[in-house]
């Protein structure tokens, strides 16, 4: 009996002295370092795909002098991420909170910057406006379809059968237009070429993507890539059925060791560094921050040993206009119901909010939004 | 046309035998304990700690077959928690159901974290594609085993449940505990060894999940697999054959989603991407009757009870 009220007492006791250490140690570990920057995923951070490409960012980012890192995984777009949010200024001490996914901005990013006027909040996906948001509040984004498009080219000269695949979760903008995008790139090579559209309507969907990979084999499709959280299973079906893949997100050069061509990554590690500096020299930073391969804001994976040689040098090409800002979306473009969308003569520019607002997909894409 | 038409057919019957097989080993195992009186619903978290538990195994020891086996024994082992603590006095086995449903996801995905990037040795196909010459359907007739070892599980666990002692004796101590009780029975047992079984089931069914289809460990990996297996089992009346039908009912339809846009069939995607849901609600609305709606239910089901 003794035994156990001992322990009991000691349990009071270690917990006691946990409350009272616990607010001090983060306010010290805040007032040690000169900046702490929180990030918050919505996924795992290991998982092939966006929330790794934000990790392999954040990696990067602690390597800078000076700057702290505090980062969570797995948190839901509920009123979970504002204690998340809550919790990182408030124990660590951070000043610039980057949420990476779509649904952590309304209400609950917005809110939170209204409660933390001093602190910085940036979303990864342009929904901020200067009218309705708090001007601590920020969006942050990066034109991942013009490494969709240079995927497009190397896949079209890489292509056997001129059918390409694309899974995609859900027939929002951002996917559209890397469809778009990885359509243009295949038909600019190979105007013969179709890109066949799977929308699995959810963005991790193991089993249906491995059916809709299936299903794109069994198509007749050679190459096929996505738009999905995670796209491991994709590129591993892809490569188990023996045909091409490409990348999206983050690399998963390594999951296909035959029918890799190349992907469309992230790099994160641009913008945030360059916000870490803006911060430390107390400057203020942007609110609706964007950019392609002019800015370094995405890139190409390594080419893998599907992509021909031919294939090689178109892209390589192409990523030397992107990085040029040379503008690769020009009329005249139709949809694939055959309406014209961008009429002849007219270039819209890579900066343009035009694709932004991208709701059609272009011709030579097999499939319907609704 | 017709062309499409067989596309879409052969899509359907790949899809029943590819997505299936988890499906029928969770409702097999859940069948079973639900036969002797107890509901476990935490077969969801044994089916994702025995993905786990499976691809951890098999990328350690570099065989596949000895992952299968690992996830049957981790599955066992939530089988017998569940078990044990629903023996105590006063415990809702629906509630333990729960807990252990969050514990066994939570588990596999804190143990799981090192193996989300590794790649595993898969378990191998048995290939029947010399049957055929159509190119689709070859890729169709490469067909798991464990799909077998499902299909003569489920005649045996029929032909058991009905004719056996040990079938006699999980009915009636799923139909009336006094009776049991009357006849020397330990209930308790009888409803540990049930359980016990339905776990190590539900983890071979994750096993082919991160072993064989979609084939690798992720934390997204199940989606609700396991708990759509646990209704199946109320879907096929506790009957085992039936649970293969429903199993494969379940993979034919979440095939037509992806089979038709792949014919370019892409108006109302998300019509079709349902359908599974969409055919179990109206199987069950034209097979139900105010008379025999529960008929084959065990009576000691708290549920039904």
């Amino acid at each position: 009996m003794s035994r156990i009220l001992l322990s009991r007492r000691t349990l009071l006791k270690s917990a006691a002295a946990g409350l009272v250490t616990a607010p001090l140690m983060g306010i010290e570990r805040a007032a040690a370092a000169g900046l702490t920057i929180g990030i918050i995923y919505v996924g795992p951070r290991d998982d092939f795909g966006w929330n790794q490409a934000h990790a392999v960012a954040a990696s990067e980012l602690k390597k800078v002098p000076g700057v702290t890192v505090v980062e969570e995984e797995n948190v839901p777009e509920t009123v979970a991420v504002q204690k998340t949010m809550e919790s990182m200024i408030k124990l660590d001490g951070a000043k610039l909170i980057f949420a990476t996914s779509f649904g952590y901005f309304d209400p609950h990013m917005v809110e939170m910057a209204k409660k933390f006027p001093d602190i910085e909040f940036r979303h990864a996906i342009g929904l901020w406006s200067k009218d309705k948001h708090p001007s601590n509040a920020g969006s942050y984004y990066a034109y991942l379809h013009q490494a969709h498009y240079v995927d497009g080219i190397a896949a079209g000269l890489s292509s056997k059968t001129g059918k390409l695949g694309f899974i995609a979760a859900k027939p929002i903008s951002s996917v559209l237009q890397n469809i778009n995008a990885f359509a243009m790139g295949a038909r600019k090579v190979n105007p013969k070429a179709t890109v066949q559209v799977i929308f699995t309507g959810d963005w991790a969907l193991p089993v249906r993507e491995a059916e809709a990979a299936n299903a794109l084999a069994d198509a007749g499709c050679d190459v096929l890539t996505c738009h999905v959280d995670s796209p491991k299973v994709v590129i591993e079906t892809a490569e188990k059925r023996g045909i091409m893949s490409c990348g999206h997100n983050a690399s998963q050069k390594a999951l296909a060791p035959k029918g890799f061509i190349t992907g469309a990554e992230y790099k994160w590690e641009t913008i945030y560094k360059n916000f870490a500096a803006l911060l430390t020299k107390g400057e203020k930073l942007p609110n609706f921050e964007r950019g392609g391969y002019d800015k370094d804001y995405v890139q190409n994976t390594a080419f893998g040993p599907a992509a021909s040689d031919a294939a090689k040098a178109a892209a390589t090409a192409a990523i030397a206009d992107l990085k040029a800002n040379k503008p690769y979306v020009a009329g005249e473009l139709k949809d694939n119901k055959g309406n014209v969308v961008v009429p002849a003569g007219k270039i819209i520019d890579n900066y343009d909010v035009f694709l932004e607002t991208t709701n059609y997909l272009v011709e030579g894409v097999i499939g319907s939004i609704t | 046309m017709s062309d499409a038409l067989t596309t879409v057919a052969v899509a359907m019957f790949a899809g029943a035998v590819r997505v299936s097989t988890p499906f029928l080993f969770v409702s097999l195992g859940e069948a079973l304990t639900e036969k002797s009186g107890r509901i476990n619903l935490g077969l969801e978290g044994t089916l994702v700690f025995g993905a786990m538990s499976a691809y951890a195994v098999s990328y350690l020891s570099g065989s596949p077959w000895t992952g299968v086996l690992a996830a049957g024994l981790a599955g066992s082992v939530f089988g017998m928690a569940h078990g044990f603590f629903c023996r105590l006095p006063k415990v809702s086995d629906i509630a333990i159901g729960i807990a252990l449903m969050l514990f066994g996801t939570g588990l596999a995905f804190f143990f799981g974290k090192g193996f989300i990037q590794p790649t595993a040795p898969r378990l191998q196909a048995i290939d029947f594609g010399f049957l055929t010459s159509d190119p689709q359907l070859k890729v169709a007739l490469q067909i798991n085993p464990l799909f077998f070892i499902g299909l003569a599980l489920a005649v045996v666990l029929w032909w058991a449940l009905a004719n056996t002692r040990f079938g006699l004796i999980v009915r009636m101590t799923g139909d009336s505990a006094a009776t049991a009780k009357a006849m020397g029975v330990s209930v308790d047992l009888v409803r540990f060894v049930a359980t016990t079984i339905g776990g190590f089931l539900a983890g071979v069914g994750g096993a082919f999940l991160s072993l064989y289809y979609p084939g690798s460990w992720n934390e997204g990996l199940s989606s609700g697999q396991g708990l759509m297996a646990v209704a199946l089992v109320i879907f096929s009346r506790w009957n085992p054959l039936m649970c293969v039908a429903a199993a494969l009912l379940f993979g034919a339809a979440g095939a037509l989603g992806p089979a038709l846009q792949s014919v370019g069939i892409s108006q109302g995607y998300h019509f079709f991407n349902a359908a599974p849901h969409i055919l179990t609600l109206a199987i069950l609305i034209a097979s139900s009757s105010s008379k025999r709606s529960l008929k084959g239910a065990p009576g000691e089901l708290s549920i039904t009870k």
